[in-house]
């Protein structure tokens, strides 16, 4: 019998903004790479904290930068997060994302390192820390309609058994989730190489397949053409896509946009870590086909749970958005399955349909949604990667 | 039905996914088409690993390569119905 997903709820977190989150983490958030050790002394000092380190936020400048504020804005205004404390060496950066934040009216506070060390910048985030800690635990949870999800999706460790099961399953969900009012995303622009002339078709609109081709095609010109050293054979596909029987890249393109399903259409291309801004529905991201690189951009847009099939078995995570995997490969799942949240192998067998493994995941979604830690939180897998343009000055 | 060992995604398709482990060259095959459920038989050539490809019909190099009913590139050596499909003898057009 078909499910009504018209009344299905979750129990989550309706930020100050309207916006729903399944996760509830106070943030110490660096603005740049050498703020990382302040951000994890305060992490260590307030237990229910979570510090996420990364490696770049000096010297970058024009659209480089602008895509570097975006992704740590975004990251801290995604509504998985509570509160946030930002530390960064100086202050007026630090003060671009503190105020970036503070639109969505969540509580957030800026500490910079410069004339104070990193023994009074410690101390004096640690309280805030600790202040908004509290206050997030108290936070309660309320019903909301799994339309107020926004579910992103990208791929990886692929091989053809995720174009055969895992993806369509993703497919499946968005064909009957977006008809329910979620917000969708998927990207990976080189992966699209021999399936673009599909993808265009996919737009809902005549301007949203126009955006698409542009972005597909300035990716072809700018990054490919000018640094390729061959046919990128040996690192697109991937040697674990090889191993998994994937040869070349129109064969990983097309099984990547399975992950589209069969009705759904997207009603705009956007940019890297953008927030969707045309409401309601799925959109094209331009993101590397990198998994940390690609999810990171996506929870920077806003995005709170990924789906992510994987054939080979990827093993990655997000500090702040469950990433759900999905896989069909039975020698996956023989393997490595402590990495897998749903279990799609009987597509392969026959002994499940794509409609019913997109009920699975949709499940699957529900609790993750209500609190069921993925495999990848269990594990401890917080890949939190920027995209970097080009290089710093 | 029984389990397949071998599926295909759409009719066009001159190549299809082993989705068993252990493949052994001299298999009779169960084969089934995703789009429909039909099912046909035939036999591999080589002990193929699962997720790799096998030939539907005979290659010559040069030949598109069809799955999804659509390009995923060219054949760069000849095959026969049965053989292993995969870098050692198909390459994309692309790039």
């Amino acid at each position: 019998m078909a499910l009504d997903f018209s009344s299905m709820t979750v129990k989550a977190w309706r930020r100050e903004n309207g916006r729903v989150g399944v996760r509830n983490h106070v943030l110490i958030l660096p603005v740049d790479d050498i703020s990382n050790a302040a951000c994890e002394a305060v992490a260590n000092n307030v237990k229910g904290t979570m510090a996420i380190p990364h490696a770049y936020g000096r010297l970058q400048f024009g659209e480089d930068l602008d895509l570097h504020f975006r992704t740590i804005i975004g990251t801290g205004a995604n509504p998985n997060v509570a509160a946030v404390v930002v530390i960064g060496i100086e202050p007026e950066w630090t003060q671009i994302v503190v105020d970036g934040i503070a639109k969505t009216g969540k509580p957030v506070h800026g500490v910079s390192i410069e004339q104070k060390g990193d023994f009074e910048t410690i101390r004096l985030a640690s309280w805030k820390a600790k202040e908004f800690v509290q206050w997030a635990s108290e936070q309660q949870k309320e019903d909301c309609p799994i339309g107020d999800l926004w579910i992103s999706t990208k791929c990886g460790e692929s091989d053809t058994t995720t174009g055969l099961s895992s993806c369509p399953t993703v497919g499946n969900m968005y064909d009957k989730l977006l008809p329910e009012g979620i917000y969708g995303c998927f990207g990976e622009t080189s992966e699209i190489t021999g399936a673009e002339h599909i993808c265009v078709k996919r737009a809902a609109t005549p301007e949203a397949g126009e955006a698409f081709m542009r972005i597909f095609q300035a990716y072809q010109d700018e990054v490919i053409e000018p640094f390729k050293t061959s046919d990128l054979s040996d690192s697109q596909p991937t040697k674990g896509n090889i191993l998994g029987g994937l040869t070349t890249i129109e064969e990983k393109a097309l099984g990547n946009l399975e992950k589209i399903g069969r009705t759904s259409t997207y009603i705009d291309a956007i940019g890297p870590a953008v927030a969707p801004g045309k409401g309601a529905g799925l959109y094209f991201m331009d993101t590397s086909s990198a998994a940390a690189e690609c999810v990171t951009l996506m929870a920077a847009a806003g995005y709170v749970i990924h789906t992510f099939p994987t054939g080979q078995g990827n093993v990655i995570g997000n500090p702040i958005v469950p990433v759900i995997k999905i896989s069909g490969n039975p020698r996956t799942l023989r393997t490595m399955s402590e990495h897998i949240d749903v279990d799609v192998t009987g597509v392969l067998t026959r002994e499940m349909t794509i409609d019913e493994a997109g009920d699975a995941l949709i499940a699957m979604i529900l609790r993750t949604a209500n609190g069921r830690c993925t495999a990848s939180e269990a594990l401890g897998h917080r890949e939190f990667s920027m995209t970097k343009l080009y290089r710093s000055a | 039905m029984s389990k397949p060992q071998l599926l295909v995604h759409d009719h066009e398709d001159n190549v299809g996914v082993v989705v068993v482990e252990d493949l052994a060259a001299g298999t009779e095959m169960l084969c089934v088409v995703t789009a429909d459920n039909s099912d046909f038989r035939l036999t591999a050539k080589a002990d193929i690993p699962i997720g790799h490809k096998v030939a539907l019909k005979a290659m010559k190099a040069g030949d598109t390569v069809t799955k999804y009913g659509e390009d995923i590139g060219r054949m760069i050596a000849d095959v026969a119905v049965g053989d292993h499909v995969h870098v050692h003898n198909c390459k994309t057009k692309r790039w």
